[in-house]
């Protein structure tokens, strides 16, 4: 099992992913400079967080034509497994691997802060090892997380079992104050008719060790892990 | 041979002189230097080099007195950061700076390229940032104007640091009146590296290569050194244009390019572009290396034509580095460069003959002998003399100024002192700041005293903070640098953490009156008192002199970054009560202070009385009790005395937590004192822990001679509080006092859409 973390020049927590996967799980990865065209064999492909080419004009939007992101998709159509966490959700949107878009957080400012997530759907390849209706807390880090979607997606989404993750309050309810960024329905996180592409805003890799005040991201790693092993 | 004008060039005048912040002594000694009359150019040069901001030629004799040595100081004072040995071949890279000035007139601009010049400061030194802190001083947030800044600053703050993708971790907010028109913004980042990559700035090797590296040169931010060492006024808001623009993903480009630069081995010497552009720069990297340089300016990659020597000369456009390569490695720089999408051009040479030259083309439009235009810069010993209205101030008896009718309930004043915006909660300020990514962060902003940093591959982490209480330097300027220091390292070792070293970011008045001259001298002796005494040397720092507006100067507020290390990162502690039934102990003694207090200033408006004493002997044995205790595993919690007093730190230590605030329940009644300098007096040395084990953390006190008291004990969750206070017993419920602390800032800065046209001066664009 060989994960590849994409590595764009405004990659920042490209480590937190590599340390993730390698540290707690054990894998083996690889990084995959924006310039190439060389998957390098990775079976699971990790567009990690942070700033790609700045995303000044709109998060992503460059990233989707890079040379590797023309490798990420062939491989995303392919049924390969990608997983898009912050910034890497921003580009699998703009990319059209996943439905949606993400705008600008409703407070109009940054949010970095711990959250509740609930497991909407622990049946993916990427949740397995939740529970539904498990809550998880997960640190958020960013300024562009407001999902956002027509009706029709929307409902295509919720019909399908698609939304895999949503922002609750400590008991587990939908809320408005829970919500940190105006997501429509506090989706956080989303999966494709496929199956094999995942995006989510809050950060899992950051969620892998009791020291830094929780474990409950490690499940998608150990997730993929056991699909694979399935 | 020697330098001659431009057409065009204006005449050398003495109103040109003037402009150009240069005094008629300063220009005679130019001249003398030169043997001739100077050019425009030169001026130019001379004018942002002898500039306070990057000759420190008022504070030199002063900072000299400062300690600086211990074995663990690899790199002290006098280059881009200071560094510091941390064990295992690794070493910890550390400066902070102050971006006052662009800040008060373009906050968000301002605050972001101050991030912006920190972290190439600490990445020039070969180190990787991993951490950013900022030390923030506003006006009072009642004023429109006031939110505009502390929106801007912190957004830009933010968006710097949060694209780079340095985690921000802790730093300090205080709201004073006496920074109404010119806040301070201090950014302080902190880098790890292998000891062996450590490189400095010192340009050597006759023949080898200067190369300008990353951003194109621009017509920004000329002229910006010389505008930060003058006082702030009217005419300032004109200087917008003089305020740099920063592109952070640019910066994350140029520390990626930068690191394997360094690590390649093609280069020799690497520093920032910072203050003063390519001119300070480079003349510092020759000075260093005591060689000669010379540039020719029609090499440096410009951003439009037409730019002059002057204008590339002094540009302060960001995210720029000046690299002396080796010589035949000119090849391999530039691949390095353009793998990240970045420019590298030769731009001038390392030369045997003594002189600082530039060239426009093969015309000599600038030429110094040897060195002399840094070294030969004057140095100036203001006269120093202690104003008479401090004097009277310090003097009042603030023991008479009778209590309010309100304060007969202790909650009153306890939640006004929580919802002053210099003690509430800062979240509204902290959860625009990522301080996650990296995932090293053990303990965040408004979690504990100091962040906690691990540092990968080692069971060693950092903590980190920045401190000073203005107030106390403004009463009395000796015991507030004393204090400053003291403060930082028991925030340090409240976390579990040895204090090991500082930088300072030193923000005064115009040093050319006394009374300002007078602080800034004492508070540095009282920094240096206290750094002696707790062997933690000065590494480093920046002196931001004119911080005044009209009428009146800022609080002299020499900010203190300390570093301290924790051996095993698992015993790091943080500042919130975790445990129902803990004991709650007191380390340290309450004593009468009540002046200079945060008290005194929110409750009755009053600035005056003089600040707490500190005894530098038992801030010593208090660092070494917390190391102790925390080191045996005894303590769950730990959090010290400062803005606010013991009931302040209290409550803090009972909310910090805001999912979880606890009650808790205190007897005072063993202590006389008259009960508000027990509750909200400001005594120092002191720190409250809660513990399962009192009796244990009170014979580590004892064996070291500290005084210790057992307090009480932490309650559960949403419980009440309780005080006993000589006779009388007063509760409340936590939810009043979490209110309180949590709302403050976020129902202030909620009051007018900060970015409104009110708010702005005139001309603003943002």
């Amino acid at each position: 099992m060989k994960f590849g973390i994409v590595l764009f020049p405004g990659t920042n927590r490209d480590g937190d992913a590599w340390d993730a996967v390698t540290g707690p799980l054990g894998a083996s990865a690889v990084r995959l400079w924006h310039k190439d065209h060389d998957l390098q064999g990775a079976d699971v492909i990790i567009l990690p967080g942070g700033f790609s080419y700045g995303d000044y004009l709109r998060a992503g939007a460059i990233a989707r034509f890079s040379p590797i992101m023309q490798e990420v998709v062939a491989h995303a159509r392919a049924g390969g497994p990608v997983i898009g966490i912050c910034n890497g959700f921003q580009i699998l949107c703009e990319a059209h691997l996943l439905p949606g878009a993400l705008l600008r957080n409703a407070s109009l400012q940054f949010r970095s802060m711990p959250v509740t997530l609930r497991v909407e759907n622990a049946n993916t390849r990427f949740t397995n090892q939740y529970k539904a209706g498990q809550l998880l807390r997960v640190p958020i880090a960013h300024g562009d997380g407001r999902f956002a979607i027509d009706a029709d997606g929307l409902r295509a989404l919720e019909d399908a079992g698609q939304v895999v993750f949503r922002y609750v309050d400590r008991n587990g309810q939908v809320t408005d104050a829970a919500n940190p960024n105006g997501s429509l329905d506090n989706i956080a996180g989303i999966i494709n008719a496929g199956g094999n592409v995942m995006g989510l805003m809050p950060h899992p890799e950051n969620a892998i060790d009791p020291l830094l005040g929780s474990t409950d991201g490690l499940g998608i790693f150990t997730s993929i892990l056991a699909h694979v092993a399935a | 041979m020697g330098a001659t004008p431009r057409p065009g060039d204006p005449a050398i005048t003495p109103a040109l002189v003037a402009d150009h912040g240069l005094t008629a002594d300063e220009y005679d000694r130019l001249v003398a230097m030169l043997g001739r009359t100077p050019t425009l150019t030169e001026v130019g040069i001379i004018s942002a080099l002898w500039s306070e901001h990057c000759s420190y030629k008022h504070s030199r004799p002063v900072l000299r007195t400062l300690p600086t040595k211990a074995p663990h100081v690899l790199q002290g004072p006098g280059e881009n950061a200071g560094v510091i040995s941390i064990g295992d071949g690794l070493a910890i890279a550390f400066k902070i700076e102050s971006h006052n000035h662009p800040s008060a007139v373009e906050p968000y601009q301002g605050a972001a390229t101050g991030v912006g010049g920190i972290l190439r400061d600490v990445f020039t030194m070969g180190a990787r940032p991993i951490a950013l802190l900022n030390s923030l001083r506003f006006g009072s947030l009642e004023s429109p104007r006031v939110r505009w800044l502390v929106a801007g600053v912190v957004k830009g703050i933010g968006d710097y640091g949060n694209c780079v993708g340095i985690p921000t971790v802790a730093g300090e907010v205080v709201f004073d009146p006496s920074y109404e028109g010119n806040p301070l913004v201090n950014a302080m980042c902190v880098g790890l590296l292998k000891e062996s990559d450590l490189i400095r700035a010192k340009a050597q090797g006759v023949g080898n290569p200067v190369i300008a590296v990353g951003a194109r040169t621009g017509r920004d931010g000329i002229h910006g050194a010389a505008f930060a060492s003058e006082d702030l006024s009217e005419a300032s808001e004109a200087k917008r244009p003089q305020v740099q623009v920063g592109d952070p993903f640019t910066e994350k480009l140029l520390l990626e390019a930068s690191l394997e630069l360094i690590t390649s081995g093609h280069i020799v010497a690497i520093q920032d572009m910072g203050a003063a552009g390519l001119t300070s720069s480079s003349a510092e990297m020759a000075e260093r290396g005591d060689v000669g340089v010379t540039i020719d300016t029609t090499k440096v990659p410009v951003r439009e034509p037409g730019m002059t020597p002057y204008e590339i000369l002094l540009s302060e456009s960001q995210e720029r580095m000046l690299v002396v390569a080796r010589r035949g490695h000119e090849n391999e720089v530039r691949a390095i460069l353009e793998k990240w999408d970045l420019v590298a051009e030769v731009i001038g040479e390392v030369i045997a003959e003594p002189v600082y030259r530039v060239t426009e083309g093969s015309k000599v439009v600038a030429e110094f002998p040897g060195s002399r235009l840094v070294t030969d810069c004057p140095v100036y010993h203001p006269e120093a003399r202690e104003g008479e209205e401090v004097q009277r101030l310090r003097a009042m008896d603030v023991h008479a100024i009778a209590e309010r009718p309100e304060e007969s309930d202790p909650f009153w004043t306890l939640e006004q002192l929580l919802s002053s915006p210099t003690i509430a909660s800062k979240t509204w300020i902290h959860r625009q700041y990522d301080s996650t990514v990296r995932g090293q962060t053990v303990v965040g902003p408004g979690h504990g005293d100091a962040a906690v940093v691990r540092i990968p591959g080692t069971t060693k982490a950092i903590a980190l903070k920045t401190d000073c209480n203005g107030r106390y330097v403004y009463l009395e300027p000796r015991t507030g640098g004393r204090i400053a220091v003291a403060e930082c390292a028991r925030n340090v070792a409240c976390t579990g953490a040895r204090p090991m070293a500082i930088t300072n970011c030193l923000n005064f008045g115009n040093p050319k009156r006394p009374e300002i001259f007078f602080q800034f001298r004492e508070a540095v002796g009282g920094m240096g008192d206290a750094c002696t005494a707790l062997g933690t040397p000065v590494t480093g720092g920046n002196v931001s002199f004119y911080n005044e507006s009209p009428g009146r100067a800022v609080f002299p507020t020499p900010t203190i970054g300390m570093v301290g290390l924790i051996d095993h990162v698992e015993q790091s502690v943080g500042g919130a009560f975790t445990t129902s039934g803990d004991a709650i102990v007191l380390l340290g003694e309450p004593t009468d202070e009540l002046g200079a207090s945060e008290y005194l200033s929110r409750i009755h408006g009053v600035t005056a009385g003089a600040p707490p004493r500190c005894d530098l002997e038992r801030e010593r044995l208090l660092v070494d009790v917390l190391l102790s205790a925390i080191g045996a595993g005894l303590v769950r919690s730990a959090h010290d005395c400062s803005d606010g007093g013991l009931a302040v730190a209290l409550a803090e230590s009972a909310m910090m937590n805001a999912d979880a605030p606890r009650g808790f329940s205190v007897d005072l009644s063993a202590f006389t004192l008259p009960s508000r300098a027990l509750l909200f007096g400001e005594a120092q040395g002191r720190v409250v822990v809660s513990t399962p084990d009192p009796q244990a953390v009170l014979q580590v006190a004892a064996q070291r001679g500290l005084p210790a008291f057992v307090l009480g004990t932490v309650g559960g969750i949403g419980e009440d509080v309780a005080f006993q206070v000589g006779s009388k017993r007063h509760t409340t419920s936590i939810a009043r006092l979490a209110t309180a602390f949590h709302d403050s800032i976020p129902n202030l800065m909620a009051r007018v859409a900060v970015s409104s046209d009110d708010a702005a001066p005139a001309g603003s664009t943002r």
